[in-house]
């Protein structure tokens, strides 16, 4: 009886371990043959191309306007960092160092952008965003971006303000230290572990924002993501190599951030946002 | 002790500092003006232009929603691609969690799993247009172990929707699962082991009830999420048919024949299925789960 048990049990964990590594064998030929495709002159009936070259991604560099869509992704993704951490870190200091009336309908407010899925509101906020004029422009796709980002970083930073003793802030203040300055030279140091994963953690975000940017973005106002978007939109138009060596630089763009942040960052935080 | 200085000279100010708000409480303030003025409001104004129509009465979006099946179809059409994968991806994260957290090298793992959700739905379906396509490694594997003779066609269709949504969902799912099941103590299931319970008992008896109300959220969460699917269905999918989910509707409401009212209206629709969906998983949970909210952190 109790070799029957450690049998089944084995056969479980073979089971569930089999399906698990057949996911992780898809989805690394999934992004193998983005990269293989991108290095291939021709690839028809056989295992791999039939030759290699880099030419693609000379043609990507001009065709794509490469260097326009990496400056525009580098000015928004930039400035939803910096903007969200202005806008996100202090509000998490109130939100965790004071309890005030309707607090906790302000901390479902800023639950509910995280929740609700970009495209569903993406609709109405470009339709508000295109009659104010700002739609189609970066400033525009900046906005639209910091809607969930802003909150992201008040979940984020609450638990880290909670964990610093408010003793440390009486005792600058006792020594004299206005809010600024109590800020700048006590707080700051002390959360900036929180703040550089919380804005890491943002920055890979905004790089990959599809729907938003899509949503909220003009000919001008691309990013990497929405580009890729639309030469895949248009495949026929451009060799598929081509729309490949575009995927692997988005893709590289992303890893390296997402390698930084995995650096600062337990990866179950990427995604355990709602836990409360 | 600066509260009772306050009381001489602003009354007014002490007791709203006593009530939590102060210089402080406002730093919150910015915050929560952006979120008013880019989500609520957006919202409320949607609502609102969803019930001023271009043409018609005050509903008359909605019934031309309703009595158009290329329209309303679309509600169809996006549960059968969401429901099924949702429950497929949280039906295997629990088992492949359970797992993995007995591991002690955990984080190597869940850094892979984190890849797909970072580098996002466009770039996985470009991926899985090659390798699904009738050229691609799939179909190579299937024609040499002679399991196929033509290559099967898994692309442009519901079945390059569905595996993208695993490809994405399931370790957004997983990760999710797994933060809720290491917030379990363990000394619970050793306990129930040292009373003889066997691993069957141990699963229903301790581990899934506690797990239910993170598995609610977990399921609410990934629902939503393949709900309003886009870049795949587009890419990947027939986005003319068989996958013509309402996210596409609302698109091109908007973007191609630039009717913002039935855009909102399409919109708002999305959310109630969302909302009336999550509240379903809420009430379900209800009557399968009474006790405490706590996950026996202990």
């Amino acid at each position: 009886m109790q070799r029957a048990a450690t049998f089944g049990k084995r056969a479980w964990a073979g089971t569930v371990w089999v399906v698990t590594g057949f996911f992780l064998l898809n989805l690394f030929a999934t992004i193998a043959s983005v990269v293989v495709n991108s290095f291939g002159t021709h690839w028809f009936t056989t295992w791999l191309p039939a030759g290699f070259t880099t030419s693609w991604y000379a043609l990507v560099w001009d065709e794509f306007q490469l260097p326009d869509l990496l400056i525009v992704t580098a000015e928004v993704v930039a400035a939803v960092v910096v903007i969200s951490g202005l806008i996100g870190v202090p509000a998490a200091y109130a939100m965790s160092r004071r309890n005030f009336p309707g607090k906790r309908a302000v901390m479902l407010l800023f639950l509910l952008p995280l929740v609700v899925p970009p495209f569903t509101y993406g609709i109405p906020l470009a339709t508000v965003l295109y009659q104010a004029h700002l739609a189609g422009t970066i400033s525009g796709v900046i906005l639209a971006n910091l809607v969930p980002t802003v909150p992201f970083v008040i979940l984020i930073m609450i638990p880290f303000i909670e964990q610093i003793d408010p003793r440390v802030e009486a005792a600058a203040r006792v020594f004299g230290a206005r809010t600024p300055r109590l800020f700048a030279s006590v707080l700051l140091p002390l959360l900036a572990p929180g703040i550089l994963s919380a804005l890491l953690l943002v920055l890979v975000r905004t790089i990959s924002m599809f729907e938003l940017t899509f949503l909220t973005a003009g000919p001008t106002s691309q990013t990497l993501v929405v580009a890729l978007y639309y030469a895949v939109f248009a495949a026929g138009v451009r060799p598929g190599q081509s729309i490949d060596a575009m995927a692997v630089v988005y893709m590289a763009a992303t890893l390296v951030w997402l390698l930084v942040t995995l650096r600062f960052v337990s990866p179950t935080q990427i995604v355990g946002r709602a836990r409360r | 002790m600066t509260a009772a200085s306050g009381v001489v000279r602003h009354p007014l100010r002490a007791r709203l500092r006593e009530r939590g708000l102060d210089a402080t409480t406002l730093l919150a303030l910015p915050a929560v003006l952006f979120v008013l003025a880019l989500f609520v409001y957006p919202f409320l104004y949607g609502l609102y232009l969803s019930f001023n129509p271009m043409q018609g009465g005050a509903l008359a979006n909605y019934a031309r929603f309703f009595s158009d099946p290329f329209l309303y179809d679309t509600i169809g059409t996006t549960l059968v691609i969401a429901v099924p994968v949702t429950v497929l991806n949280v039906a295997a994260a629990i088992p492949v969690a359970l797992r993995v957290r007995l591991m002690r090298r955990q984080r190597l793992l869940t850094a892979i799993l984190v890849i797909p959700i970072t580098l996002g739905t466009v770039l996985v379906a470009e991926g899985l247009l090659t390798y699904l396509g009738p050229r691609g490694w799939v179909n190579r594997v299937l024609l040499d172990l002679g399991l196929a003779e033509h290559p099967i066609r898994l692309i442009h269709n519901y079945w390059g929707v569905f595996l993208s949504l695993v490809i994405t969902g399931f370790p957004f799912t997983f990760l999710l699962v797994l933060s809720y099941v290491t917030g379990i103590d363990p000394s619970l299931e050793n306990a129930a082991a040292v009373f003889g319970a066997r691993a069957r008992a141990r699963f229903t008896r301790i581990l899934l009830p506690l797990l239910i109300p993170g598995l609610t959220i977990t399921l609410a969460l990934a629902f939503v999420q393949s709900f309003s699917v886009f870049p795949s269905a587009v890419l990947l999918g027939a986005p003319a048919g068989p996958t013509r989910v309402i996210s596409i509707a609302a698109y091109q409401a908007a973007f191609e024949q630039y009717d913002y009212p039935m855009a909102s209206a399409i919109a708002m629709l999305m959310a109630g299925v969302q909302v009336l969906i999550v509240v379903a998983l809420l009430m379900l949970r209800g009557l399968v789960y009474r006790g405490p909210a706590a996950t026996g952190k202990g």
